[in-house]
């Protein structure tokens, strides 16, 4: 069991720093460009909101797989197939929450304005150095809620771990494919303790995220 | 020659559209004091400041002390321009202390430091704020932050757009004798859009009236008047003096 939650907590917390380094340039850009076509890129990235999971995990596993394209890009450096891997189930969760890290950053950048950048040029702040000292911390509600999203839907998703990871003890077996496991099985003591450590979890993750971004609110301007 | 460096100061000129609104101008900032820009709403005083600062991108050309901020293809992002902006409305960093503000531009401006926090702090009175956060500041404490924040970036220019405008009558009271204070002290240009007139009258040096894009009239300043450290007394013996030697009174003076 605890090598289930262990395979649990890696896979949310590195999707979820990873997917904030990757999703805040695009969210960025999202944000401050005035061209109407950005809007296409932003519906591409939102897709796995309105996906099934299962269409998204079949899509991503035929990508990951033996023999797809990507798969003979990277033959060179000796990787074969991402499929039912860990690296490959990081992918999977990644794509799949995109838009939970994408749409919170960008509301919190075009919530921003462009006033404070301008301030911070005519302060003498390089872009960059605006970006991280002006722009990050205005947008850190943002950011915050971004942060707690991902985590959750992570430990949460189902069907896109199932279809890439295909639950590998050890590996890729996550909470939920477990608890999936055990029903099947009959086990409902065990699946009951996941279950409502899974509920309890949850709750405590979102009334931390409400509880705090009141606290910011109240700082806020 | 006029023995006055005529690359010292500002030189502005623009020839541009925003949107359907075009700017046209050609302007010249002496090197100090205060010169007013002055016109009705939408005459194009905040785009013509953007466009100084390189906020707003118009063809044109903008010197500064013979130094290019803008020739041709050459344009000097805002970050490397060397000057100082006060906006409208309050711009206050909301995620940094009053001090954090206060020291933004500061820390971030190259070469030696002439405006020190020490200095700036009692000329604008803020003493009592500077240990507070941005938040529960009025709004005249917070232009007042914003103006300390704008002169300790050591600006060699300092654009204000209409400072005063969004405050309240109480405030603008309370900031106008820090206003004057600073005009007395300051040796750099200002640009200093208003359409208040008792503001222009109390601050300016010169001014600049634009309309529809265009300067349509400027106004030197006075020359310093000879009579007016003289009591009324001593006024009435000089005049007495110029009949009985002879002098006659200017018929063409007003």
């Amino acid at each position: 069991m605890a090598d289930v939650i262990w395979t649990t907590l890696k896979l949310a917390s590195l999707t979820t720093v990873l997917l904030l380094v990757l999703a805040t340039p695009l969210a960025w850009w999202l944000a401050r460009q005035k061209v109407w076509w950005k809007e296409i890129i932003a519906a591409v990235a939102a897709l796995p909101i309105v996906l099934p999971p299962t269409v998204l995990g079949f899509y991503l596993l035929l990508l990951l797989a033996p023999s797809s394209p990507l798969m003979e890009l990277l033959q060179p450096f000796g990787i074969q197939s991402l499929a039912f891997t860990f690296p490959g189930l990081l992918i999977g969760s990644m794509v799949y929450s995109l838009p939970f890290a994408v749409q919170p950053i960008r509301n919190g950048f075009e919530a921003m304005g462009d006033r404070p950048m301008e301030v911070a040029a005519t302060l003498r702040a390089t872009p960059l150095n605006a970006f991280f000292t002006v722009a990050v911390p205005q947008a850190r509600r943002g950011f915050l809620t971004a942060a707690v999203l991902v985590f959750a839907h992570t430990v949460g998703e189902f069907g896109v771990v199932l279809m890439i990871g295909g639950g590998v003890p050890g590996q890729t077996e996550v909470i939920s494919v477990k608890l999936y496991q055990l029903v099947e099985s009959l086990q409902f003591g065990e699946a009951h303790r996941l279950a409502a450590g899974l509920l309890i979890f949850s709750f405590v993750v979102l009334l931390t995220m409400f509880l705090t971004e009141r606290r910011a609110r109240k700082t806020a301007p | 020659m006029s023995g006055v460096d005529d690359r010292k100061g500002i030189q502005a000129e623009f020839d541009g559209l925003l949107g359907r609104f075009r700017l046209k101008v050609s302007l010249t900032i002496p090197p100090k004091g205060i010169t007013a820009l002055v016109g009705p709403s939408g005459a194009g005083k905040t785009s013509l400041l953007r466009a100084i600062a390189g906020l707003t991108r118009l063809p044109g050309r903008v010197m500064m002390d013979g130094e290019v901020w803008q020739e041709g293809r050459r344009f000097v992002p805002v970050h490397q321009r060397t000057l100082g902006m006060v906006f409208q409305e309050s711009s206050l960093l909301s995620h940094l202390s009053v001090k954090d503000n206060l020291l933004f531009g500061y820390r971030r401006a190259s070469g030696p430091k002439t405006m020190r926090l020490a200095e700036v702090v009692p000329l604008l009175g803020l003493e009592p704020l500077i240990g507070r956060s941005t938040d529960n500041l009025s709004g005249g404490e917070r232009q007042r932050v914003a103006l300390g924040r704008a002169l300790l970036s050591q600006p060699r220019l300092l654009l204000m757009d209409e400072p005063l405008s969004s405050l309240d009558a109480q405030s603008r009271d309370d900031i106008l004798p820090f206003l004057e204070a600073l005009h007395r002290t300051l040796s750099i240009p200002v640009l200093y859009v208003s359409h208040d007139a008792e503001e222009v009258a109390r601050l300016a040096d010169h001014v600049v009236t634009l309309n529809a894009g265009q300067i349509v009239g400027t106004l030197q300043p006075a020359t310093p008047d000879p009579l007016s450290p003289l009591t009324p007394d001593q006024i009435r013996d000089l005049a007495r003096q110029a009949l009985e030697a002879g002098i006659k009174p200017n018929p063409s003076a007003r």
